[in-house]
């Protein structure tokens, strides 16, 4: 079979309460993929494993997949590395995609560079914007025309790369949830839906998992209105108390930047910025967030920033609606006390 | 029972701390002006390492690739409780990308012999990928158990940790050997142990004699410090391309599939913002124009 120039997304699925559920980032990801291979004149192949996930199907055709390869088995029902790596390396040697895309979810992470390694091939991570275009390479006196654009925030996220893959294959990228928009669902959409038979070796199984516990925090903070979010600023506990009653009187979430997180300030969980969560609130209020790019990858999409840092220099009030220059230990104490006020 | 544990480790620049002037005027990173430090989910895998030997006994290897001066933190590793340090350095290894870095470090572990288990940390601060513990995995064809939060129990042939997923935890239970990569929760690193610190101050890769002996030309000779340094236990071995058995094509830039096209300074648009003084009357004129707008309320 020659090589062909589909897009492939690696769907992810969550059993929720009534049957499996697909993954936010997988539909992002096929609405991403589509516009990449109409741009490529090919297809949008997604790829399903599962056990009892066919019921899957119409729904990734919806969103932009004209094939969907079906992947069941027991074996398949419980994420692991290794069975899941079998089968995904097995159907893109058989295939030859052109580029595959996966979400950089806990799954995905684990799984696309397992995927790469045993291909061979590039994958880039994180990235927060994909693109097609030419890539003229100086040292071979060469252009690679239609590749896979790859963009990320590199080094800390103080700079903003564009990688290529111009002779690996499949070209592999990852991308988070909440970075690609869903595009609308058409359910008039025709599509194909193929089943594969996986094939399993008895080292596939080296690893069981033994238990699953479920802890739901972050969705909220994804899909909320207001955020109020805190960064190396925020002197300790008591400090990120005050931003806790904030996002309370504003009926809204917290989130934090990474070096609050690194302090131990909240959750993992609550990270917004390109190695976190991505949001897109109606008000983003950041307090003592000095606004390195990773962060604002997570949150420059929203509709209203007020920024509040002692640092009058600080990169995050570039983007801020609103600038307050001063301590956030007696701004958002006047804050609280303001919209109380006003709520009377 | 006592475990072999091999433990990857790499330099980074501090990305946390970047100041103005690490920005050159072409608007890239003088990566010289950045703190060299020890990656800090390395910190959180080589304790997990040494906590399982303390508990079972066995030994502890640190590997890192690197140019000459990331030297450092494999004494920092000693410091801290590592049995062995080797340090990966080549010019054929510069350039590396996830695939080909770690295409070496598997060479470099499959050099050390019979690991039971092989440790990193879950991403390094200077790419962000978390992509070199996997890819390793895969080419050591051993199972990964990403985003270990803690082992639950080991018995010889099988290991049980508790790991990282989104949105909770899981256990699972994996046959040994098998790549685990530790994420920064895990636990409290232990700091350097004075006693540790002043054993293997002088531990030494042969890319160091030159230094070395321009502060002790006691010595006389780079083989003469070298014997000594033997003798102690304080050399760190450095391995090339050809140490590890590699296959030139596939280590640094040539056998690095990704490229790196582009790098674009961000440059921030002037958004039209408001200053709002920090005092009483200037929060309560915007929280107005907030439930004006209907922005809040």
């Amino acid at each position: 079979m020659s090589d062909s120039r589909n897009v492939w997304v690696f769907v992810e699925h969550d059993v929720g309460g009534d049957g499996s559920v697909i993954a936010d980032v997988s539909l992002e990801l096929l609405g991403k993929a589509r516009e990449l291979a109409d741009r490529l004149g090919s297809e949008v192949h997604a790829v399903l494993c599962g056990s009892k996930v066919e019921g899957l199907a119409p729904t990734l055709i919806a969103q932009g997949a004209d094939l969907v390869i079906l992947a069941e088995h027991d074996e398949l029902e419980a994420y692991r590395t290794l069975p899941y790596a079998r089968v995904i390396v097995g159907l893109v040697e058989e295939r030859k995609p052109y580029i595959v895309l996966f979400g950089a979810s806990a799954v995905g992470r684990d799984l696309a560079p397992r995927v790469a390694s045993a291909l061979r091939t590039g994958l880039t991570a994180d990235c927060t914007d994909l693109q097609i275009g030419d890539y003229e390479s100086r040292k071979e006196g060469k252009v690679f025309k239609d590749l896979l654009l790859q963009i990320r925030p590199a080094f800390g996220g103080n700079l903003i790369a564009t990688i290529v893959n111009p002779k690996g294959r499949p070209q592999m990228a990852s991308v988070r949830e909440g970075v690609m928009k869903k595009a609308a669902a058409e359910p008039t959409r025709r599509g194909r839906v193929e089943r594969v038979t996986p094939r399993f070796e008895a080292s596939d199984f080296a690893l069981k998992v033994i238990s699953r516990e479920r802890r739901e925090s972050t969705l909220r903070l994804k899909d909320s209105a207001v955020v109020v979010a805190g960064g190396a600023g925020v002197a300790g506990p008591e400090e990120f108390d005050l931003l806790r009653e904030l996002a309370q009187v504003l009926a809204g979430e917290v989130g934090a930047s990474r070096a609050a997180i690194d302090a131990g300030l909240i959750h993992h969980d609550h990270q917004i910025g390109q190695t976190g969560l991505t949001v897109r609130p109606r008000l983003y209020i950041a307090a003592g967030i000095s606004g390195a790019i990773q962060h604002r990858a997570g949150m420059d999409e929203s509709n209203k920033i007020i920024a509040i840092n002692t640092d009058p220099d600080a990169p995050i009030f570039q983007i801020a609606d609103y600038r307050i220059v001063g301590d956030l230990a007696e701004v958002v104490p006047m804050l609280v006390e303001a919209l109380r006020d006003k709520a009377k | 029972m006592p475990y072999r544990s091999v433990v990857l480790i790499k330099q980074v620049p501090d990305t946390h701390n970047i100041s103005g002037k690490v920005m050159t005027e072409e608007g890239t990173i003088d990566r010289g002006a950045l703190p060299a430090i020890f990656n800090p989910d390395d910190l959180n895998a080589l304790e997990m390492a040494l906590a399982l030997r303390d508990a079972e006994g066995g030994t502890v290897a640190v590997i890192t690739m690197g140019p000459p001066a990331a030297a450092a933190i494999l004494r920092e590793a000693l410091f801290r409780g590592a049995d062995e340090a080797y340090l990966l350095s080549d010019k054929r290894f510069a350039g590396a990308d996830t695939l080909a870095t770690s295409y070496a470090l598997a060479q470099a572990v499959r050099k050390l012999g019979e690991a039971d288990l092989v440790f990193a940390g879950r991403q390094a601060i200077d790419g962000d990928t978390a992509q070199v513990g996997p890819q390793t995995a895969e080419k050591l064809g051993i199972p990964q158990i990403t985003w270990a939060e803690a082992i639950l129990g080991i018995d010889g042939s099988k290991i049980t940790v508790r790991r990282s997923i989104d949105r909770g935890t899981e256990t699972v239970e994996c046959a040994l050997p098998c790549l685990l990569t530790v994420v920064g929760s895990a636990n409290e690193p232990r700091p350097a142990s004075v006693r540790r610190r002043i054993e293997y101050k002088l531990a030494s890769t042969s890319m160091e004699y030159k230094t070395l002996l321009a502060k002790w030309p006691d010595f006389g000779s780079e083989e003469a410090l070298d014997a000594w340094l033997a003798e102690r236990k304080l050399r760190i071995p450095v391995w090339s391309a050809a140490d590890i058995g590699a296959d030139e094509a596939r280590l640094g830039l040539a056998g690095s599939p990704t490229q790196v096209y582009k790098v674009n300074f961000v440059v921030l648009e002037g958004a039209e913002s408001k200053d709002v003084q920090p005092t009483r009357e200037g929060i309560a004129g915007l929280v107005d124009e907030l439930v004006r707008e209907y922005i809040v309320g």
